[in-house]
């Protein structure tokens, strides 16, 4: 399937080493006991938000991280960005793991936050709020001698803010919801970043305007290769700019494989009900998920979606004989198309059958 | 019939929504000159905000007035403050040589209100000083840190804040003897629970805020995250508190004196009404002597007060410029 | 006749700086049973509409123009008359509603109060019928007595439309009612809100930002902009065959997953919604119009006939030059 934009757009070359790497990440977060509950012997209500997650990132790659509240990705993105300290796992940069030390690799990998209004701080300029980051890191100069203002100004100009001079000394609050996610984005690329990491980039946007955002954040990956991993609920906004998105639900990852095929031939049912809320798309007809999104403090024996899952519900799990596996037995993702892996007894199953998935 | 479309898009120059305010393109020169003709615009806007409140205005007048009566209590005579030199007729209520009438040693009421505005002020600005570095210091530390320290830090401000500071006050001024020094040490100590509280939950509150994040995520220490990002978004909160605090330190130095505890060579207010007081001069029918330093107190107490609350009301509505 | 039937209505808020018109004359019908969908960004104005229409706008909105409900003039109604109409002619889901309801009161009790401020039933009744509303939601009835933090944020929502339909109203104006909702359960949330409508034939206004969401569920779609309705017509040809400008872009802006013209080809508009105190002179569109030519920044396009049952106020649309230039 060939897109008019395809032409244009760098082409990401899987076989080199990953320029970023997760490796059976987990993250937990305990509630709070009180001191003589906990004396008593009541544990902590611990909650999975990551529960073994695998990731490569490959340069030049937009890879985009979906799925509802709570499921983690958002604690994925943080823990590959080394906000969080992740329980068990590693993160690999290039290779190397995260040591203690993460100033220089922030310089490499960089966030672009949801709201761009409150990631601003409003007493700053736009001027001192791009060269916070040079002044964070003490970068006085370019690496071609250039002062503090012309890397400012570059940054701006990169992220399409021109005359870039115009916006030095002007406040967050004088600027538009657009405007002010290109300071953020300025703000990461003034670093010279090798990857962008961006959690709901566009959600808080009004519509007109995230257009502008996702070209942007083309433009960084076809001119200057920066790789970027997005976090997002919204499958149009994976459809419209990645090259691979990975489902995630209750902490791991479900599916994951190249855009074209996950959203629109996916093979786990997750998937196709995520797919099939999502008003535009078409022809896949499968029933609404009923109940609420899951609480990572419960998470369900076997496979963790079964108790929601519509194929347990309406059958066909049990005429494929595999219901039983289902509700008592845990699995990874298994590659079930080339590249294209997901974590589901009944695709599993269904694999050897001639005729792929009905969905168009 | 079609022109070309207006640019719009990416490379197009997308100028700031507001045209009306857009400051000239001048070169930016040095970050420092930036930020210091930033600071003067952000001052202006502040003081145009505060003028347009009546009650911080006439609170600023009537400290404007004190500051005036200060500073020409520094550079007048203290002369008539002394009781070997006190030219009147003791008990004299108020008359053309003696506006404010005179004490039971005959010195002029005037002199002395003068002269004791001078102590008030001062005890009352150092003590707040005092409280306000200590009281932001933990604030800060138990806000930011949070964990065992926030823990140890605030179980020691409740016992402050929890202990009747009057008592606590009596005690460490009868053990210490009394000097304006003590004093001035005495409210500080006694005064910061109450601002690290308020502090530790500003800060509590702007430590969660997503720019502080961004930040951390840009590669920021936590020493770069207090002092550049933290403290100058708690500014506010602690100035408008200091005003306040002021009140209440004058307001204590006066309720110390009035009990005896005061430095018994310095005149402030407060040793006048207890001197006043001692001598009888409510049965005495002395008005003017207990009416000008009270009337005084009632009046700085109340000033800074309302600049208090007029601060309060520009800060806290963000919505100043939207 | 129609059910709401608004000419000319428009809503200006007195502020610190001067009036802030957020509507500025939108002529809107609603027929018995008809689900009319109102979309555009922040600043068009028309969460100001839902309001508007029963009159419970802040005290700084002045509003102007007709608002007839089922024939009656709601701006002419005296406080008693208005207070009987509300809720019982039409009802309102507000946004963020679901953090609207009384942490220290029973949900039952809540919907019940609904119906006995309004002398339809004694208490004992109210609360029968409160259980059965939130049946009719999809919530087991026993849950009358749950209180409100015992409810997921769906639930919540549910448990709003519960209390919108209390009385019986025959329109229901929801304002952003799945916004702040998970995904999967706004879907679920909508399909309840079709259910319902169809059920009970209700009339609805759906206000929100986002149009995917109305193709679904409105027969006729409005897009607002700048205070304005920029285009109107049946939802799914509005969506799918855009005559105005700004609802291409908007419409683009919902890409359709599995068409190969959106992959990795976002589009958007430059600028941002105008500010109500500054809009553009002659077309308020023109400034970020990526189709926009010479008449545009001096005229102000009204509605013009683009089809059957559609309108678009753009000079683009034929034979809307030649209405102008007559009309000008």
């Amino acid at each position: 399937m060939s897109a008019r934009g395809d032409e244009a757009s760098y082409r990401v070359d899987y076989t080199s080493r990953p320029i970023l790497e997760v490796r059976d990440l987990g993250v937990s977060f305990s509630g709070r006991v009180g001191l003589l509950a906990g004396l008593g012997g009541r544990k902590a209500t611990e909650a999975r938000a990551v529960d073994g997650v695998d990731l490569r990132l490959h340069r030049g790659e937009v890879l985009a991280l979906a799925g509802e509240s709570g499921c983690g990705k958002t604690t994925t993105a943080r823990a590959m960005m080394g906000l969080i300290k992740p329980q068990r796992g590693q993160i690999l940069f290039n290779g190397t793991p995260l040591g203690k030390d993460l100033r220089s690799y922030r310089r490499r990998v960089q966030m672009v936050f949801q709201d761009p209004t409150a990631s601003l701080n409003p007493r700053q300029t736009i001027y001192e709020i791009v060269a916070e980051g040079l002044r964070i890191h003490r970068i006085h100069r370019g690496p071609a001698g250039e002062a503090e203002e012309e890397l400012v100004a570059r940054a701006l100009s990169r992220a399409g803010l021109r005359p870039p001079e115009r916006f030095f000394l002007l406040y967050p609050h004088e600027l538009s919801g657009g405007q002010r996610q290109r300071v953020v984005i300025a703000g990461a690329l003034v670093l010279e970043p090798e990857v962008i990491v961006a959690d709901e980039p566009v959600s808080s946007l009004d519509a007109s305007v995230r257009g502008e955002i996702l070209k942007l954040l083309m433009k960084l990956r076809d001119e200057d290769q920066i790789s970027i991993v997005v976090v997002t609920h919204d499958l149009g906004l994976a459809w419209t700019i990645a090259d691979r998105v990975a489902v995630m639900y209750l902490g791991r990852i479900v599916e994951i494989g190249p855009a074209e095929d996950v959203l629109t031939r996916p093979l786990h049912p997750y998937t196709k009900a995520l797919l099939d809320v999502v008003p535009e798309t078409e022809g896949i007809d499968r029933p609404i998920l009923s109940g609420e999104p899951p609480d990572p403090t419960h998470i369900p024996e076997g496979c963790r979606f079964h108790p929601r899952c519509p194929e347990v519900d309406l059958g066909a799990a049990a005429s494929a004989g595999v219901e039983a596996r289902c509700r008592g037995e845990d699995l990874a993702l298994i590659e079930l198309r080339p590249g294209h892996f997901a974590a589901c007894h009944l695709a599993a199953a269904r694999r050897d059958d001639v005729v792929p998935s009905t969905s168009t | 019939m079609q022109t070309p479309p207006l640019h719009v898009g990416i490379d197009a120059p997308i100028g700031p929504v507001v045209d009306e305010e857009l400051p000239p393109p001048v070169p930016p020169g040095s970050p420092r000159r930036i930020r210091w003709a930033r600071r003067r615009k952000a001052l202006h806007r502040f003081w145009l905000a505060f003028r347009r409140d009546t009650m911080g205005m006439v609170g600023l007048a009537i400290l404007v007035f004190f500051i005036g009566v200060v500073i020409f209590a520094i550079f007048a005579d203290t002369s008539g403050t002394r009781i070997t030199e006190a030219t009147g007729q003791p008990l004299q209520p108020p008359s053309w040589d003696y506006p404010l009438g005179t004490d039971n040693y005959g010195r002029s009421v005037l002199t002395l209100t003068i002269q004791g505005a001078k102590v008030s002020l001062l005890v009352g600005l150092t003590a707040t000083v005092i409280t306000m570095i200590i009281g932001a210091a933990v604030g800060l530390a138990a806000g930011y840190r949070g964990g065992g320290t926030d823990t140890v830090l605030m179980r020691i401000t409740d016992w402050g804040l929890v202990i009747p500071w009057l008592v606590l006050a009596i005690s460490l001024a009868s053990i210490f003897g009394q000097s304006l020094f003590i004093i001035i040490l005495v409210i500080g100590l006694t005064t910061w629970p109450s601002t690290a509280r308020l502090v530790r939950s500003q800060v509590l509150s702007v430590k969660e805020r997503a720019y502080i994040e961004r930040s951390r995520a840009l590669g920021a220490g936590n020493w770069y995250l207090v002092t550049r990002h933290v403290l100058p978004n708690v500014m506010p909160v602690i100035m408008a508190n200091t005003v306040l605090i002021v009140a209440i330190a004058i307001l204590s130095e006066t309720a110390l004196s009035f009990l005896g505890l005061g430095d018994p060579f310095s005149i402030s207010w407060g040793q006048i009404l207890q001197q006043a007081n001692d001598a009888g001069a409510s049965t005495l029918g002395a008005w003017w002597w207990l009416g000008a330093p009270g009337v005084c107190i009632v009046l700085v107490v109340l000033a800074f007060t309302m600049i208090g609350f007029a601060l309060d009301q520009i800060i806290n509505p963000r919505i100043r410029d939207r | 006749m129609s059910l709401l039937s608004t000419r000319d209505l428009t809503v200006t808020y007195q502020t610190q700086g001067g009036p802030v018109p957020a509507v500025r004359g939108v002529d809107l019908e609603i027929d018995r049973g008809e689900v009319v969908g109102l979309a555009g960004e922040s600043g068009c104005g028309k969460s100001s509409i839902a309001g508007a229409i029963l009159r419970l706008h802040p005290k700084t909105a002045r509003i102007g123009g007709t608002i007839l409900l089922d024939g009656k003039d709601v701006l002419e109604l005296p406080p008693g008359k208005l207070r009987a109409l509300r809720w019982t002619g039409a009802s309102i889901v507000f946004q963020g509603a679901m953090h609207a309801m009384n942490p220290v009161q029973r949900i039952g009790a809540q919907i019940a109060e609904a119906i006995t401020t309004h002398h339809q039933a004694n208490e004992r009744e109210a609360m029968v019928r409160a259980g059965d509303l939130l049946e009719q939601v999809g919530l087991p009835g026993r849950r009358i007595d749950d209180y409100p933090h015992e409810l997921s944020g769906g639930q919540k929502q549910r448990v709003m439309v519960a209390t919108a339909l209390a009385c019986s109203p025959s329109l229901v104006v929801a304002d952003e009612p799945t916004t702040a909702l998970d995904v999967m359960v706004q879907a679920q949330v909508l399909k309840l809100l079709t259910r319902l409508q169809r059920e009970l034939g209700l009339a609805m206004l759906f206000i929100t930002h986002d149009l995917s969401v109305l193709v679904e569920v409105a027969d006729r779609l409005a897009i607002m902009y700048a205070g304005k309705i920029v285009e109107d017509g049946p939802a799914q040809r509005v969506f799918f065959e855009p005559e105005h400008p700004y609802t291409k872009s908007l419409a683009a802006s919902f890409p359709q997953i599995g068409d190969p013209r959106f992959r990795r080809a976002p589009t958007g508009l430059g600028g941002d919604p105008p500010d109500p105190q500054h809009i553009p002179g002659g077309c308020p569109f023109h400034p970020r119009c990526p189709e926009v030519f010479e008449p545009c920044p001096d005229v102000v396009p009204s509605l013009f006939p683009a089809g059957e049952g559609r309108r678009a106020a753009c000079l683009l649309v034929e034979g809307a030059i030649a209405s102008a230039r007559g009309g000008a």
